[in-house]
């Protein structure tokens, strides 16, 4: 009667529906919970106003926000000169730097946290102790998903010509990378962005043992006595993080190298 | 030479996809042993016509038979037939051996003796030192050569071939297609051989059929292709072709002067396009000739002459190198047509 | 006849004989290199090399005492309870992320499951943390959605005693950031299976379950094993989410390294911080070079 191809499409329908509620319940409740109005019942978006009225959530916000852009910026200028001279002037240092930069998928947070003490010292020494000071450690982290990006963006296209052409009609260095070479990684360039903001802002670990108040550090402290506030805090997060990517996607839908590189460097690294 | 395998039979089979006709009252009957090659452009349902064949895809109307019986309703998988594709179809996880002795394995051989067998074929195609190799370290031309193996072990009633070449380089192309011919005349499986490649196919195969836009315009042996086309669609798409200006008089077609009898197909009367190869221009030196040559081309044992006609159009002839003594750009020259059929077609026919 | 002259590339000068490259000139190349691995210098490898050195150290002094600790009860038991954290999740990931990952790769090519899906996972297995402890505190915790719905509807108590915060309740919070990460991993090696494999076998004589039985399966598991010791070093060094669901006690090494770095009663704690972690990057470092052994040979095949 039900032709074999129409139960197969009716269970995987089935299958796919499971995984949805599974998947998808969490973060109704946390919509649900982060409404609910425990005094008079019926629902409140006092946990929502929170993110911008509660002083030291907002603060939070922005320092991570802050910590996010500071980042790629670091992330950007450490990494695509390097990227582009290894790949022009000193192609025995690809692997080396290809090494290096998926070296921390190996290497937890957590013990790169335990062996920063002494270097933070001196980074306090210099540059003071407000929390923006994570931005080094957080470019650190980025690294492996920034370059697979980069990396792929920069396979793309014809680098060495373009350098070459820029070069013989009389650009320095600095405008062939800024005006030639960076517009044509465009597609690289945002996916390694994109991905530096959502690891920044998801990150918990590396602040919060050092002592920092980062928004998912002061998201756990206010956890403790403000439920729907966190709550709330989380959900913001995971849909930021998600609008980010779907956005990326869309992105870069054409080319595929940026696309499938962020999911291949997920793939080799999580970070909970 | 044994010819043994069975008979094929497509009767009037459509594919329809959507508002896509891929095939469209497609028959064809192939002779037991008989080797017929589909030639046609990208998309104009010769794969489709193999894949119906093989199972993997479906018609919408029609049946195909083969040995006889109407073989719609059988599993691609109970068919007995065996498939080379164009590329990557070797298993990347077993070596050359396992690869060809797959298919006895599923049916259920005793190792010992399917190992043998795949070794005989390997054998047959050439590549018995390379039994232990894996997929990703033989050439492209020798993964092809397995796959044919690996078709040919299960001893299949017909023999697919789905553009086994496209994916080769010219000169290993050439090479591998007259090895298939080969094991094909030893074997003598019924195949049916889907190329978009006009030498392969005339070079091959017993018959040849052009399809276009889901049509069979022709099927007949090469030389008939290639000498009497049925319709301009296929004189255009095999062979090289010059278009003279000609008038049809009486069935008798007019051009360079000339007069000789027009095929079959050719337009009824009034002015057309005559489809001449170059091999039957002929050439000579005349000053008082009415057309020029423009340049020479000289590809070895043939050289191909330029011309233009008196009233600009041009023309190519082709000339054994020995005879171009005397044909230099410039020259008033002579051009006529070696007296044959010709298909005339109207003048603005786009095949 | 002049043999034909090779061309590199266009109009590109002949390549400069190449002698030994002198000093200088080396010099000169790898000087841009500098700011980037410098960087890299101080930000990663000093504090990997903190943590190895100083768990052989002590006081000053080579001494194995600091490793010793790692054999002290509570060091086993954490050690124990993260492999079976790990090694439960990472099997439960892969299963069902596999099966996930399968009903992606067979949806239409034009619908918008395969981006949404994958934008999805990559969100919940990467940046997730502190944000699923609370997802699941707002479902099953103590005033969850679904307990309090249970609870009026059955009278169940689906919170009770504070499952969430132990073992178990870790286990069902780290599948929701496994499977999709299994989704991520997997995916590309499920697309790496050529149709004209399947066909070929079809061809060949095969049923759908020997096809699966003599080439799909033995082709996708070594990714398969790969991913999920994948997962297992995943779940293994994961930190924010335990830390904002348990915040008493340490049941596992992360926290418990948690405990020692924040503890300010024992004395030496911050030395068995470093000998936990030492342990952690060589579990890890362990496992991806399984991974790596495994992956590299047979990649190839579903490139």
């Amino acid at each position: 009667m039900i032709s074999s191809r129409l139960r197969g499409r009716i269970g995987r329908g089935l299958l796919l529906a499971l995984f949805a509620a599974f998947f998808l319940f969490p973060l109704y409740a946390m919509a649900d919970f982060s409404t609910r109005n425990l005094i008079q019942g019926g629902r409140t978006l006092q946990a929502w106003m929170n993110l911008v009225q509660n002083e030291m959530l907002y603060r939070a916000i922005i320092v991570s926000l802050l910590l996010a852009v500071f980042t790629v910026v670091l992330m950007l200028v450490l990494l695509v000169p390097t990227m582009i001279w290894v790949r022009l002037r000193a192609p025995w240092g690809r692997r080396l730097v290809e090494f290096l930069c998926l070296l921390p998928l190996t290497i937890p947070a957590l013990v790169i946290v335990v062996g920063l003490r002494n270097v933070y010292l001196w980074v306090v020494y210099f540059f003071g102790e407000s929390a923006l000071t994570l931005t080094f450690v957080y470019t650190v982290l980025v690294l492996p998903f920034a370059y697979r990006s980069l990396d792929a963006a920069l396979s793309a296209i014809d680098l060495k010509t373009l350098a070459e052409a820029a070069r013989s009609l009389g650009a320095g260095w600095t405008t062939t990378i800024l005006r030639v070479v960076v517009p044509n990684i465009w597609s690289g360039i945002l996916s390694a962005a994109f991905i530096s903001i959502a690891v920044v802002l998801g990150e918990y670990t590396i602040a919060s043992l050092s002592g920092y108040q980062n928004l998912q550090v002061v998201i756990v402290a206010i956890g403790k006595t403000d439920g729907p506030t966190s709550v709330a805090a989380s959900l913001a997060t995971l849909v930021f993080g998600f609008m980010l990517l779907l956005v990326l996607s869309l992105v870069t839908r054409g080319r595929r190298p940026g696309g499938a590189s962020i999911a291949s460097t997920a793939a080799q690294k999580g970070r909970p | 030479m044994t010819r043994n395998g069975v008979a094929v039979d497509f009767t009037d089979v459509t594919r329809v996809y959507g508002a896509v006709r891929a095939l469209d009252g497609f028959t064809l009957h192939i002779e037991p042993g008989e080797m017929v090659a589909l030639l046609g452009p990208s998309g104009c349902g010769k794969t489709t016509a193999l894949r119906i064949l093989a199972g993997l895809d479906e018609q919408t109307s029609g049946t195909v038979a083969v040995d006889g019986h109407d073989v719609t309703d059988v599993p691609p998988n109970k068919r007995d037939m065996g498939m080379v594709f164009q590329a990557y179809s070797l298993f990347p996880h077993l070596t050359v051996l396992d690869n060809v002795a797959f298919g006895l394995k599923l049916r259920g051989k005793a190792r010992r003796e399917r190992t043998d067998l795949a070794a005989d074929m390997l054998d047959l195609v050439g590549l018995s030192e390379h039994k232990q190799k894996y997929a990703s370290q033989l050439s492209g031309g020798q993964q092809q050569r397995v796959a044919l193996a690996r078709a040919l072990a299960i001893q299949p009633r017909v023999l697919l071939l789905d553009e086994p070449l496209s994916a080769l380089d010219a000169k290993v192309r050439v090479q591998l297609r007259d090895e298939i011919r080969r094991v094909q005349l030893e074997v003598g499986t019924t195949t049916l051989f889907v190329t978009h490649d006009q030498e392969e196919a005339l070079a091959v195969a017993d018959r040849v059929g052009v399809v276009n836009e889901g049509r069979l315009e022709q099927v007949a042996a090469p030389a008939d292709v290639y000498a009497h086309p049925a319709t301009p669609f296929v004189a255009e798409f095999v062979g090289l072709n010059n278009k003279v200006s000609a008038q049809v008089v009486d069935g008798r077609a007019h051009l360079l002067g000339m007069s000789m009898p027009a095929a079959r197909g050719s337009i009824g009367s009034g002015s057309g396009v005559a489809l001449v190869r170059p091999e039957s221009v002929t050439v000579t030196a005349d000053p008082a000739g009415a057309a020029s040559v423009t340049s020479v081309a000289f590809l070895g044992p043939i050289s191909l002459v330029h011309c233009a006609l008196a009233d600009g159009s041009p023309i190519v002839a082709q000339v054994g190198s020995a005879h171009t003594t005397g044909l230099a750009p410039g020259v008033q020259v002579t051009v006529g047509v070696e007296p044959a059929e010709l298909l005339v077609v109207p003048a603005a026919a786009k095949p | 006849m002049a043999p034909a002259k090779r061309l590199r590339g266009p109009m590109s000068p002949a390549k400069r004989l190449r002698g030994p490259m002198s000093p200088a000139k080396r010099l000169r190349e790898a000087l841009p290199l500098v700011p980037f691995l410098v960087f890299v210098g101080i930000f990663l490898i000093i504090p990997t090399v903190t943590v190895i050195v100083s768990a052989f150290y002590r006081d000053g002094q080579f001494s194995l005492q600091r490793l010793g600790l790692l054999f002290s009860g509570t060091a086993l038991a954490a050690l124990w309870k993260s492999v079976v954290l790990s090694a439960t999740t990472a099997g439960i990931g892969a299963v069902f992320g596999a099966v996930l990952s399968w009903l992606v790769v067979n949806s239409s090519p034009t619908s918008p499951l395969r981006r949404v899906v994958l934008s999805l996972c990559s969100v919940l297995a990467q940046f997730g943390g502190v944000a699923l402890a609370f997802a699941f505190l707002a479902t099953i915790g103590l005033n969850g959605v679904l307990t309090i719905w249970v609870r009026e509807r059955f009278g169940f108590d689906l919170a009770g005693a504070g499952w969430l915060y132990s073992l178990r309740g870790l286990i069902l919070v780290y599948t929701y950031f496994q499977i999709p990460l299994m989704v991520i991993v997997f995916t590309p090696a499920l697309e790496g299976l050529r149709a004209e494999w399947r066909e070929a076998a079809v061809s060949l004589g095969a049923s759908r379950w020997q096809y699966w039985r003599e080439v799909g399966f033995p082709l996708l598991t070594p990714a398969f094993l790969g991913s999920a010791l994948l997962l297992f070093a995943n779940a293994f060094a994961a930190y924010a989410t335990a830390a904002a669901l348990v915040s008493q006690g340490s049941p596992i090494v992360p926290l418990l390294i948690r405990a020692a770095l924040t503890s300010e009663v024992v004395l030496g704690q911050s030395g068995f911080a470093y000998a936990l972690a030492l342990e952690m990057v060589v579990v890890v470092a362990l496992v991806m070079i399984a991974y790596n052994l495994l992956v590299r040979r047979t990649s190839r095949w579903l490139q």
